[in-house]
């Protein structure tokens, strides 16, 4: 069948989703970046893959407006004044989010909501009835799941007023992040947010003292967490991410040595000059940033922008090549394992692009989650699902690989129910996590109808109304499903 | 907080804890169901009751296993307090504290005593989940550098509490009354199950107990269930709904501030 007839008769799609699908259609009837033949084998192989992008990049995939200029400014272009009071407040961003374009056609990132709304937060039962109800917009409006706002690490009364309504309204979108740092993240706050977080996968709890600070050096003094997990910078973003699937690539080397010496470098080279040409387009020939109104209202700076080089599948990749050791088990495979990421970030590095300014032109790597299609392919840097060790030590394998990931890495893990509880046991080990260097911990619990699949949330009663074979409101139920079919994120070890 | 707060250990102090042995059960670095947060969960092996719903029988008796040469210590095993603290440490960033539990923990006072101390000292403050059977208005040492008590009440009446432990409870409601008017109680509990013994009147007078000294203790009212207990306590009636919260009404009515059914 025509894919674009595909579209159009496909009886689980709403309209909304079929018309983005369609749009899908058209851009890939596009031939406009020049792409090699060396990079196009690796395309074709799998092994580099652009996660469905399209083929001719007209916005960034991701963007993270400065919202707190818009609060304090309005726009001109959206005929709108700065909002004085919470109604207004909650209006304003609504509208906003209608207008800032990313690759899902929804907005990746809605700003760090509690410190946007606390300046209006007077009358609380007030300021409860309007943030409920702009949550509910979310859900309903924004659906997909990689809407993705940020809290703290401050407490507010506007924390904890979403917090509250978060665990009581159980909906998927949006994502959260509680941006954690041990001297500005009360204790009480830190356990409302794990205690939500047992009750609804979210928020998960950002390391805010390694991301701050990465973002600083790299001259960003703002930074948020958008779509799964991924740090960039604020009053910016991220043209595009490829990934490279280590997986797909490990058999194409005879042996470790090949591996590493021309295999693994020559695919990273790849890569880079795919990620260059991405966004070469976008930047040179797509006319975004000539013609957005938020560059022009200062809301988004191009020299903001930078672009991630994905990864995907260490897991597979070091188990095909550690002679029998087992990644996230053995110290000799953990051994190759942060020697191949470590050879992949010096090459990034290395690499300078010359279309973007952010970072000196080096662009963010980024532990990508995977999509539904994979199938034996382990998110980033993952231990298998299945696989997991101890808690204490899947924490201390895994954290040494997260430095290496400004732009988003983490771990999610599944906690018995009875942890409800006792909230701050989770709390605790969130934090012990953060502390022991991990950057991202995602939690939740294993009997709750939202689920964090891989950086992304759906409900488990979503995904049964999709099984039954009817539309459903988040084109990321269908993600979910399938990677439940392929990736088995129900079996994750649940911890109590 | 009252009841004489004993000062941490000094460092020629902390050297005389350390060298300290007790026996030992085993050790979780990671508990959710020992006390507020994430917890290390030091349980000392050996216990003098012989209540019938034990839930690990294993732990009663004083003893350590033999250790084979060559094979790695077997659990329950000796060890000194030194050992259980290095056990711990490396875990010590998830952490909000120890408890120390048993078997019966108070049956190796000294032990005990040991422990509070040095994890106290370090920074990780250690609760004590007992049975109330040893004297702690006689140890100052381990009362005042505890963070807090946990206590179970297994009956209130002296008759039932034998029939139902083998033991008197003098020592319980003793402690009860200290540890609550000292404001070391954080949490006082009563196992549950239908007919074994006078629920109503144990928590009434728990829960009266605490109001009358203003502790703010959680009652934690826990139904009987039979995973892990002896053949013989399996088919022991397990309370229904409507039991647990006529429990928790009573308790609440005569003044308990914050309970739980569990
Ligand atoms: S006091 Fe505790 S360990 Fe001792 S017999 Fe009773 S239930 Fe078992």
């Amino acid at each position: 069948m025509n894919p674009a007839q595909r579209v159009v008769t496909d009886a689980t799609l709403t309209i909304q989703q079929k018309i983005n699908g369609l749009a899908h259609v058209a851009e890939d009837q596009l031939d406009v970046l020049r792409v090699g033949p060396d990079v196009q084998e690796l395309r074709d192989a799998g092994v580099i893959c652009d996660l469905f992008e399209g083929a001719a990049p007209y916005r960034p995939r991701y963007v993270v407006p400065d919202y707190e200029l818009f609060m304090r400014q309005g726009s001109e272009f959206l005929g709108l004044k700065a909002p004085a009071d919470i109604w207004e407040a909650t209006a304003a961003l609504l509208i906003l989010y209608r207008h800032v374009p990313s690759i899902t056609s929804f907005p990746v990132y809605l700003g760090d909501l509690d410190a946007l709304l606390e300046p209006f937060v007077g009358d609380e039962a007030e300021a409860r009835k309007a943030i409920g109800l702009f949550l509910t917009q979310i859900d309903r409006t924004l659906n997909d799941s990689f809407c993705h706002a940020d809290l703290g690490p401050a407490a507010t009364k506007a924390g904890r007023i979403i917090l509250e309504l978060t665990r009581e309204q159980q909906n998927a979108v949006p994502n959260l992040t509680l941006k954690y740092d041990p001297e500005l993240t009360p204790p009480d706050f830190a356990e409302l947010a794990a205690a939500t977080a047992l009750d609804t996968a979210k928020p998960s709890f950002a390391n805010h003292r390694i991301f701050q600070s990465e973002f600083r050096a790299m001259g960003s003094d703002d930074y948020a967490i958008a779509s799964c997990y991924n740090g960039l910078p604020k009053g910016g973003g991220s043209c595009t991410l490829v990934r490279l699937n280590l997986a797909k690539l490990a058999p194409r080397a005879a042996d470790r040595d090949q591996l590493l010496s021309s295999v693994l470098p020559e695919a990273v080279d790849r890569q880079l000059e795919y990620i260059d040409e991405r966004v070469r387009f976008l930047v040179s020939e797509s006319g975004f940033f000539q013609s957005s109104f938020l560059v022009r209202e200062g809301l988004i700076h191009p020299e903001r922008f930078s672009a991630m080089f994905g990864l995907v599948g260490l897991a597979e990749c070091v188990n095909a090549h550690s002679g029998g050791a087992r990644f996230g088990h053995d110290d000799e495979a953990d051994e190759l394992g942060l020697r191949i990421i470590r050879d992949i970030d010096a090459r990034v590095r290395s690499h300078v692009s010359p279309y973007l300014a952010f970072n000196g032109g080096r662009f963010l790597m980024h532990a990508q989650v995977g999509i539904d299609s994979d199938t034996g392919v382990s998110p980033g840097c993952r231990i298998p699902i299945g696989q997991e060790p101890e808690l204490p030590e899947h924490i201390v394998r895994s954290a040494p690989f997260h430095r290496y990931f400004p732009s988003g890495i983490g771990d999610v893990f599944a906690f018995d129910p009875t942890t409800r509880r006792n909230p701050g046991h989770l709390r605790d080990i969130a934090a012990g996590a953060l502390k022991s260097g991990l950057r991202y911990f995602s939690a939740y619990a294993a009997d709750a109808d939202v689920v964090r699949i891989t950086g992304y949330l759906v409900k488990r009663s979503e995904l049964a109304r999709l099984n039954r074979g009817e539309a459903t409101m988040q084109d990321t139920t269908a993600l979910g499903r399938n990677a439940i079919n392929n990736l088995g994120v129900l079996e994750r070890r649940v911890r109590s | 907080m009252s009841g004489g707060a004993a000062p941490f250990p000094s460092r020629a102090e902390r050297r005389e804890l350390a060298a300290r042995e007790g026996r030992v059960a085993r050790i979780l670095t990671f508990s959710a169901v020992d006390g507020p947060g994430n917890r290390a969960a030091v349980f000392l092996q050996g216990c003098s009751f012989d209540c019938v719903y034990c839930h690990n029988p294993e732990t009663r008796p004083a003893v350590t296993a033999k250790a084979r040469p060559d094979e790695q210590p077997a659990w329950p095993r000796a060890m000194t307090a030194l050992g259980v603290v290095a056990a711990v440490w490396p875990y010590r960033a998830f952490l909000s504290g120890v408890t120390v539990s048993g078997g019966e923990c108070g049956e190796q006072p000294d032990f005990l005593s040991a422990l509070v101390g040095l994890f106290g000292g370090l920074g990780l403050p250690a609760l004590v989940d007992t049975n109330g059977s040893l004297d702690y208005a006689a140890r100052p040492d381990i009362v005042g550098r505890a963070a807090g008590f946990m206590l179970d009440l297994k009956a209130w009446d002296p008759v039932e509490h034998r029939r139902l432990t083998g033991a008197d409870n003098a020592h319980v409601i003793a402690n009860l009354r200290f540890l609550a008017a000292a404001g070391k109680l954080v949490e006082l509990r009563t196992v549950v199950s239908p007919g074994l013994f006078d629920a109503d009147s144990t928590v009434r007078h728990g829960a009266r107990e605490l109001a009358a000294s203003g502790s703010a203790a959680r009652y934690a009212l826990i139904r009987f269930r039979p995973q892990g207990t002896r053949k013989a306590a399996r088919d022991l009636p397990r309370p229904d709904d409507a039991t647990m919260e006529r429990l928790a009404a009573i308790a609440r009515e005569e003044g308990a501030k914050d309970v739980r059914i569990i």
